[in-house]
């Protein structure tokens, strides 16, 4: 596949040997090369942008969270919040069964999903730090207290329907949890966004309706899984309307960021996002085709499962890549200083940022 | 793009200030004049010394004299080296008042031509980096745990003893300053020597520049001074000169520490026009709610009409 190389197009040209360095003012230029992620070998340029960087070196830091624990918590932590509103659905419409496919999910997702986290930390003894102070400013210790609340209430809400004691507590603890789930679906989505991350920040428009959607698709694989099918319509329902709104959020976004879209397209990230997306179609055509086939469900809920992780996955890997080549970070920056020069007019040289 | 315009969430005039000091000492910073810097690391040596820094990797890179690389948790002061090919006709630059004349040399041997046909002769730019301390500090506003705090000088430290290596403020800072270090998993940045603030000592890079490349001192008086030396450098014939974060019309509300270059900034590995993250968290948080309602309302259309007795 002519887009299986990581990195920009110019990463990959000659314009980074250190013998260069001596040039003069263009020594360390490059060459922005538009490029589809089509997987045909289609290429063709955009507005050539030319960046000047310091011997190809990244402008910002790489994030230092690890894979697969990050990307892992994503895509539990999605499936969890989002199969707690399954489950208070269920419970209200009178489905047991789909109720407690659901919260096992939830309890499963949550659990794993906070290993994950603990074990990403440098310092994983001092995970209760988390909880020192609240801080709006700070998408991580929103999600903390979301988490702390959201966890033992999706924990209480499993435990008491799988036991069946304290029934009254447990239908409390299945409102909260489903209170709260959306939210653990889609605060992720900022987390990733509120950093100078390019591909990351300049997609956080749509990333928290990716995230909602993804979440929703893996709620519903998981229960069209896992619930007994006379129950499993809603779960099929969701799916299907969570794999739609996945795909299209995810359109939405490469069309407004345009070339700037070109980390979510090529290289690694592009393979599993693209990956992604066909197995989220399939899924979501299967969940449609099978409502007579027990087994068809189970491989349809099991593809849009695989397909919300491919995505998720593609999405931190995307970022990583654009914070590791520098012309992502430079040369937005460049444009939009040249536009806000232009719009200024000719002012004097010195005293400017 | 109207996200430089808009007031971000932890900025304002006087961070320190606004991070509940009351009484407090004037902001202090750095004013890095890059063209007296003559690359001898002094600074980078200096830190490593005061803060007891450990080592960051023995690499030859192959970048002229810089074997450093970059900022990060082990490294808090960075010389970068660039060689260049400067257009004929450029005058030396000029001396810093008060001192000897020719402390650098600017311009040096024959004219050669370039590789571009550009004739001229061989220029050296040198800089040293740092933490910017800005007043819309992104690794600051990201850190869950209270670690990193605005001091009393209106800089950004982070306290140890506090810090969980989550590692948010590593992508946060539009910069790539602050790093985790692998053996002790914790964040570290240049403190800008609060110790050393503290009782009234000056930062121990500044300390030991011999060229008062760095300088360091409150705020308004080094933004006044770094206005002087732009202008000398621009009627000198150096109309490349320019400062770097000096004001705070930029994307991060004005630096701590500021910088006169001799070239645009991503020459140098600056980003061209930083923003902090978090001047768009408002809007994130909108787009996040709805996205969560999003996911209730979902779940209701797949509730709706649904019949319970499919096989």
């Amino acid at each position: 596949m002519s887009t299986s190389q990581p990195g920009p197009a110019s990463a990959r040209g000659t314009n980074r040997g250190p013998a260069e360095s001596h040039g003069g003012r263009h020594a360390r230029q490059g060459q922005r090369q538009g490029r589809r992620g089509s997987g045909r070998g289609e290429q063709f340029m955009v507005p050539r942008a030319e960046f000047r960087s310091y011997y190809g070196r990244p402008v910002i830091k790489e994030p230092v969270w690890k894979e697969p624990d990050v990307p892992a918590y994503l895509f539990f932590g999605g499936l969890a919040g989002a199969s707690s509103v399954l489950a208070a659905a269920a419970q209200l419409t009178g489905r047991p069964g789909l109720a407690r496919a659901a919260k096992a999910a939830a309890l499963g997702g949550i659990s794993i999903s906070t290993v994950a986290l603990i074990n990403d930390l440098g310092r994983p003894a001092r995970f209760h730090h988390m909880l020192r102070v609240f801080k709006l400013s700070s998408p991580m210790s929103v999600g903390s207290w979301i988490l702390s609340a959201y966890g033992p209430a999706a924990g209480a809400a499993a435990l008491s329907d799988f036991t069946g004691i304290l029934p009254a507590a447990g239908a409390a603890a299945t409102a909260g949890a489903a209170l709260l789930g959306p939210a653990v679906t889609t605060y992720t989505a900022v987390l990733l966004c509120d950093t100078a991350v390019p591909a990351w920040h300049e997609a956080h428009r749509e990333m928290p309706y990716v995230f909602a959607g993804s979440a929703a698709s893996a709620a519903g694989g998981f229960a069209l899984l896992a619930a007994p099918a006379r129950e499993a319509e809603p779960a099929r329902r969701l799916a299907i309307v969570g794999a739609a709104v996945e795909l299209t959020a995810k359109k939405l976004l490469e069309r407004r960021l345009q070339s700037r879209a070109e980390p979510y397209q090529t290289g690694r990230a592009g393979a599993l996002l693209r990956a992604g997306e066909i197995v989220t179609f399939c899924g979501l055509a299967g969940a449609g085709l099978s409502r007579r086939s027990r087994a068809g469900s189970a491989v349809s809920g099991l593809a849009l499962l695989a397909a919300s992780a491919l995505t998720r996955f593609g999405i931190f890997e995307a970022g990583r890549i654009s914070a590791r080549y520098p012309e992502y970070t430079i040369v937005p920056q460049r444009e939009r200083k040249q536009a806000r020069e232009a719009e200024a007019g000719a002012a004097g040289r010195s005293g400017r940022p | 793009m109207s996200s430089t315009e808009r007031p971000g969430l932890t900025g304002g005039a006087d961070p320190a200030e606004r991070a509940g000091w009351g009484e407090h000492p004037p902001r202090m910073g750095f004013f890095t004049d890059t063209s007296v810097c003559i690359g001898c690391k002094a600074c980078e040596v200096a830190c490593k010394e005061w803060n007891t820094v450990p080592e960051d990797g023995l690499e030859l890179t192959g970048m002229s004299f810089d074997n450093t690389i970059g900022l990060s948790a082990s490294t808090w002061r960075h010389v970068a080296f660039i060689e260049q090919q400067a257009p004929v006709g450029v005058p030396a630059l000029p001396a810093v008042p008060g001192q000897a004349a020719g402390i650098r040399g600017g311009l040096s041997g024959p004219a050669v031509p370039g590789p571009d046909g550009v004739d001229g002769a061989m220029r050296w730019l040198m800089s040293s980096d740092v933490c910017k301390h800005c007043t819309e500090a992104g690794c600051l506003d990201v850190c869950p745990t209270g670690a990193l705090m605005r001091t009393e000088f209106g800089t950004v430290v982070v306290q140890d003893d506090v810090c969980n290596g989550c590692g948010y403020c590593v992508p946060a800072c539009p910069f790539g300053v602050i790093g985790r270090r692998a053996d002790d998993g914790g964040a570290h940045k240049c403190t800008l020597c609060y110790d050393r603030l503290g009782v009234g000592m000056e930062p121990a890079c500044a300390k030991a520049c011999p060229t008062d490349s760095i300088q360091f001192g409150p705020l308004d008086e080094l933004r006044e001074r770094a206005r002087v030396r732009v202008n000398d450098l621009v009627e000198a014939g150096h109309p490349e000169a320019q400062l770097y974060l000096e004001g705070a019309d930029n994307g991060i509300g004005g630096a701590g520490a500021f910088f006169l270059l001799l070239d645009e900034p991503e020459v140098y590995g600056l980003p061209p026009d930083p923003v902090v993250p978090t001047r768009s968290l408002p809007r994130m948080w909108k787009h996040a709610g709805l996205a969560a309602a999003g996911v209730g309302a979902m779940v209701l259309t797949a509730f709706l009409g649904s019949r319970t007795d499919v096989r």
